[in-house]
């Protein structure tokens, strides 16, 4: 079988037999630096904005909800089924469906949508990201088909970085089959470097930070 | 010492918008990744390079265990592990799977890896083309090329050039903006991935600890791919593993900022076996091919062993003033650069092509750039010697260790040296242009030929070094 036969040429190869516990792995040094959640919103936004990401910051979840909707109307938009969508009243919004279990239908209506409408369970102020762990309450093709992406998320959930996201989550695996980090919108330099934006994610990414 | 086959070089040399298409772009990848890397940016730059060194190292030495711990962490969350001794049995294993699942729509997100085993062609073969979804490995997959650069596969070509391939190939109107080039390849490929009943996946890294596999991509085909289909069949490299997930953030600081100058690509994806109970969407089936294909070869050279850490960057080819004349189809497999350069002898054994590790003037940028630290020059120093030693041994180079003897002994007999310089001169005359160019056809023969072919020196002066030496300096007793 090529499982031991690739095993046995390992362990000849670096001089180790079978079941032999390894050293403990180098420690990566993890720095999380004290910022302020207002630090740490105005780092997102600068970082968002200088990759074209839009980023609005409003002071309660009726503002968020009149902010999706002005984005919504006359348009299709599917809504993931987080319950802080819920909260914020967005999912009673009439151009938003949401509520979706079955994945044939799901496809379909992230297909034929103009705006995906998520949360998020973190963002990393230093590089503008969002992280989205999948779950019922959030599937992966709210964020990825439609070609606007619009994210509403707490301001709590704003972190500083890789480095707490890792100090926080050492095992997304027990969390989630799925980790995805987005970091602005889906972009592509593969013709003569020149950017183009909305490859085959979304090309327009705007964060609600409530 | 060049001979052999080189593919493509001397039309690259020649060709001045490919030269100045390879010079703009590798230049520009480089302006942006010192922006990302300098101190003001990233302060702890060097310390991550150390971090990044001293994790690989550690993984590869303990490899055995990390392959069974990943493969633990897997089987737990309803993945499957599947070991590859070569291109062969990935091959296989693939084209079993179509014919159970009945796929007859395979998408594909960009990966080396499978560049390496020559996957689409093979699987071709058995019926199901896979389908490269990467902007820059779809263009170059209808124009039946390998990719350029390791992370900018069409880097090659002109929006002219692609115009007139989705012409030719997609039955579309002549269209030369990027952006509309763009839109195109999305509308045919969205059906594609709507469609595919599989998708093929690399992997940028395998985390031990948690039996994932890490997607790093801009363009979110690598996503579509792996949330689409009911099948995700991940191909990877088994040196490709790191311990822990907390390992990625010494990673994903230095792949994005050394590859395009990005402080995190647009998408990071770390993904753990099939979708679970309750979740809607991402697939049904997960499997991780790993595979062998030259590594544990190379594993067991403690020398050279850190090869093996490269993290497929691309800046050692971006930073190469060899890799920025000659262009990457001259390197004669998938892996091109000072990177493939040490690679390819390693992978496919020296005997492949011997003159790889010579096409390098060892300036020491790939090292110095290398986001884990990998000393290339000194790899290519040890494929050197032993390029020559092989040689030694089949009596190849005796031509020219002969005339390195000849060369040796007139240096050490000034008149010889002095007798030798006249009788160059006299034969190939003073003249402003290169004066080996003018070496006569008489002695254009044998090896003499090929290595005059391409080499140059100044022309010599009217008197030579001794003659003014002699006539300026009042005589002298000897």
């Amino acid at each position: 079988m090529s499982r031991d036969y690739i095993l046995h040429k390992v362990r000849t190869a670096v001089g180790r037999s079978a079941g032999q516990p390894p050293d403990p792995p180098p420690e990566p040094r993890l720095r999380v630096p004290e910022l302020s959640t207002e630090q740490r919103i105005e780092m997102f936004r600068a970082r968002l904005e200088s990759l074209a990401g839009r980023v609005a910051v409003v002071g309660a979840p009726s503002e968020a909800r009149e902010y999706v909707a002005a984005m919504a109307a006359g348009k299709r938009a599917v809504a993931s089924n987080a319950p802080f969508l819920t909260a914020c009243g967005i999912t009673s919004i009439p151009e938003v469906r949401s509520g979706f279990r079955e994945p044939k239908a799901l496809l379909d209506a992230c297909t034929a949508a103009d705006v995906g409408i998520t949360s998020a369970d973190y963002a990393l102020a230093d590089t503008g990201t969002l992280v989205m762990l999948s779950s019922q309450e959030e599937a992966r093709a709210v964020s990825l088909l439609p070609p606007v992406h619009v994210a509403v998320i707490r301001r709590e959930s704003l972190l500083t970085g890789l480095d707490e996201l890792f100090s926080l989550v050492p095992e997304p695996d027990t969390l989630s089959s799925s980790m995805v980090l987005i970091t602005g919108p889906s972009r592509t330099a593969d013709i003569e470097q020149i950017l183009v934006r909305g490859v085959h994610g979304p090309g327009e990414i705007h964060v609600v930070i409530v | 010492m060049l001979t052999g086959s080189y593919p493509r070089f001397t039309e690259t040399l020649a060709d001045p918008s490919l030269q100045l298409a390879i010079y703009t772009a590798t230049g520009r990848l480089m302006d942006k990744r010192r922006a990302t890397v300098m101190p003001e940016a990233l302060p702890d730059y060097q310390e991550l390079r150390n971090q990044a060194h001293l994790l690989k190292k550690h993984t590869l030495e303990n490899l055995d265990y990390y392959l069974e711990q990943f493969q633990a962490a897997l089987q737990a969350r309803g993945g499957k592990v599947v070991y590859c001794k070569e291109g062969s049995e990935v091959v296989e294993f693939l084209a079993g799977l179509a014919r159970e699942r009945r796929a007859e729509v395979i998408v594909k997100s960009k990966s080396m890896t499978t560049e390496e085993i020559h996957f689409n062609e093979r699987l071709a073969e058995f019926g199901v083309e896979p389908v490269e979804t990467d902007l820059g490995e779809y263009i170059i997959q209808l124009t039946h090329q390998r990719p350029y650069h390791i992370v900018a596969p069409a880097l090659h070509m002109t929006r002219y050039d692609v115009a007139r391939v989705f012409q030719e190939r997609l039955g579309v109107e002549n269209e030369t903006e990027p952006e509309k080039q763009t839109r195109i390849a999305r509308r045919m490929l969205r059906e594609k991935f709507l469609a595919a009943d599989i998708g093929v996946s690399g992997a940028n890294f395998l985390v031990a600890g948690s039996g994932a596999v890490v997607l790093v991509e801009n363009e979110g085909n690598a996503r579509m791919a792996t949330t689409l289909p009911k099948v995700h069949v991940a191909v990877a490299g088994i040196e490709k593993m790191i311990p822990r997930a907390q390992d990625l953030a010494v990673f994903l600081k230095l792949l994005g900022r050394s590859g395009t100058g990005q402080p995190l690509t647009v998408y990071t994806s770390f993904l753990t076996g099939p979708r679970r109970e309750g979740e809607v969407d991402g697939p049904e089936e997960f499997y991780v091919v790993l595979l062998d294909n030259g590594r544990t070869r190379l594993l067991a050279d403690r020398e050279k062993r850190e090869s093996l850490f490269c993290i497929r960057c691309g800046a050692c080819l971006n930073h190469c003033p060899v890799y920025r004349k000659i262009g990457g189809h001259s390197y004669p497999t998938t892996y091109s650069g000072p990177i493939g350069a040490i690679l390819t002898p390693q992978y496919l054994g020296a005997k492949h092509s011997p003159w790889l590790p010579f096409a390098s003037s060892l300036c020491g940028a790939c090292a110095e750039v290398c986001p884990v630290k990998i000393d290339i020059p000194k790899i290519l120093l040890d494929l050197r010697s032993e390029a020559v030693k092989a040689k030694r041994k089949d009596g190849e180079n005796r031509v020219e260790a002969w005339s390195f003897k000849i060369w040796a002994w007139i240096m050490r007999h000034p008149r010889w040296y002095e007798a030798a310089g006249l009788a160059a001169r006299a034969v190939l005359g003073s003249e402003d242009e290169g004066w080996l160019r003018r070496v006569p056809l008489w002695l254009r023969v044998g090896p003499l030929k090929e290595w005059l072919s391409r080499r140059d020196l100044p022309p010599p002066p009217e008197r030579s070094f001794r003659q003014l030496w002699r006539s300026r300096l009042p005589a002298r007793e000897e």
